[in-house]
């Protein structure tokens, strides 16, 4: 249940847009249109789910001090936080490329939909935050799973509705100055004052 | 600036150029305004909007932001020539993750309670588009003194657009300016009570004051996007 409860929690609450601002640049740069907003958001739903996890993985039987005593003797005291940045960005990259190379292998129609988001995605501070904000939080693996997969769908949600909102928008007569970015930074703030609604929400 | 850019190709001869040449102040003056990094070329905004809500956790992190620019600009133009271009992007992001790593450490020792406020938004310099995007975009084709010139604008062009938002942030949000009563006094003085803006502390101030930056910004630039 409890794991529930941090999925869904994710999901509307501590939205990682509106509530933590992760993943901005490709939320405003790839949310002109609802088609690629879907598959952008797919695919951060996709890597979310298997990275946090794997990374959980990593952190609780790698990183953490003591976390390598399963190795025997004298590596009780090994403690190599230090290499927690290095060591996920490069399990993200290395996931986010072999999950590229199996999907153009198994479903060339899933890879042309979702294929040239991938790499993007290596670098989208959703992803590595994701597994920051886990060890932080001391989930279990369960939890981490849960966490990885509602954070995904709260930026899936969260692009698609702002896309949606755009491609509405191009009808309207915006100011020069306005136009592009900077409106789009008022929508989002309007859209996160309508998400902050959920806070009244007890879980 | 017609006749600077004729001018470049007589200028083969590197030691021929000045230290701050012309060119040079520009690649150090173009991310300050015209060609700003948040407000124009859209990168970074992740933790531009996270960091915001004190100004000394801002001052912290711009700091922070401009040395992992400037240093991981200096190591990619140093070794630009022998980076395999297939594999580029885990070396980028190697090197940014080893200064970042070695910021967040100093931080840690150093300011533990900084590193505490800060926490995940530290590591997040990492997948900073700005950083990437200066790597990709210049270091990798350019001269290492050069290089280093375009980290330092681009990263102080971060820094002031970060350090705006958070002035008022703060401002509004706490009614302070760097942790000094702004709002308290002046209640006295009136006799009235201001009231600090709850949203302004909240991420959608964020959104609005980056917002409205950005359109006065772009005003005075007269830049349209389309």
């Amino acid at each position: 249940m409890e794991a529930l409860n941090i999925a869904i929690k994710s999901i509307f609450i501590d939205n990682m847009v509106f509530a933590y601002f992760l993943g901005m640049c490709s939320f405003l740069a790839v949310s002109k249109k609802v088609k690629t907003a879907v598959g952008l958001g797919a695919a951060v739903i996709f890597v979310l789910t298997i990275t946090v996890p794997l990374n959980w993985v990593i952190q609780e039987k790698v990183l953490k001090e003591g976390a390598m005593a399963w190795m025997g003797a004298g590596f009780e005291t090994v403690d190599l936080t230090f290499l927690q940045f290095i060591i996920f960005i490069a399990v993200i990259a290395a996931m986010v490329q072999l999950v590229e190379m199996v999907i153009e292998k198994f479903s060339p129609s899933l890879y042309g939909s979702l294929g040239i988001f991938l790499p993007l995605i290596a670098v989208n501070c959703a992803i590595l935050g994701s597994s920051l904000f886990m060890v932080q939080r001391d989930y279990t693996i369960v939890e981490a799973t849960a966490f990885g997969f509602g954070s995904g769908t709260g930026f899936f949600l969260a692009i698609i509705a702002l896309a949606a909102i755009r491609e509405k928008l191009k009808y309207s007569n915006v100011p020069n100055g306005l136009k592009g970015l900077g409106i789009t930074m008022l929508i989002t703030g309007l859209m996160g004052l309508a998400f902050k609604s959920f806070i009244g929400i007890a879980l | 600036m017609s006749t600077e850019v004729a001018e470049a190709p007589i200028e083969l001869k590197e030691p021929a150029e000045a230290l701050l040449s012309k060119r040079r102040k520009r690649i150090v003056a173009d991310p300050l305004n015209e060609d700003n990094p948040i407000t124009v070329q859209v990168l970074g905004i992740c933790s531009a909007l996270a960091v915001t809500v004190q100004i000394k956790p801002t001052i912290i992190m711009s700091l922070a932001v401009v040395f992992v620019i400037v240093f991981s600009n200096l190591i990619v133009s140093l070794i630009r020539k022998w980076i395999p271009g297939r594999i580029r992007i885990i070396v980028q992001l190697a090197i940014i993750a080893t200064l970042v790593t070695l910021v967040s450490e100093v931080l840690k020792a150093y300011s533990y309670d900084m590193y505490k406020i800060l926490g995940a938004y530290v590591g997040l310099i990492i997948t900073n588009c700005i950083v990437m995007g200066r790597l990709e975009a210049f270091a990798m084709a350019n001269k290492p003194y050069d290089s280093v010139l375009d980290g330092l604008g681009s990263g102080f062009g971060y820094a002031w657009i970060i350090l705006a938002v958070a002035f008022f942030r703060e401002l509004f949000g706490s009614g302070s300016i760097l942790n000094v009563k702004i709002y308290e006094p002046i209640s006295n003085m009136l006799g009235v009570t201001l009231q600090t803006n709850g949203l302004m502390v909240d991420s959608i101030g964020a959104f609005m004051i980056l917002g409205i930056i950005i359109w006065i910004q772009r005003t005075k630039n007269g830049y349209v996007e389309h």
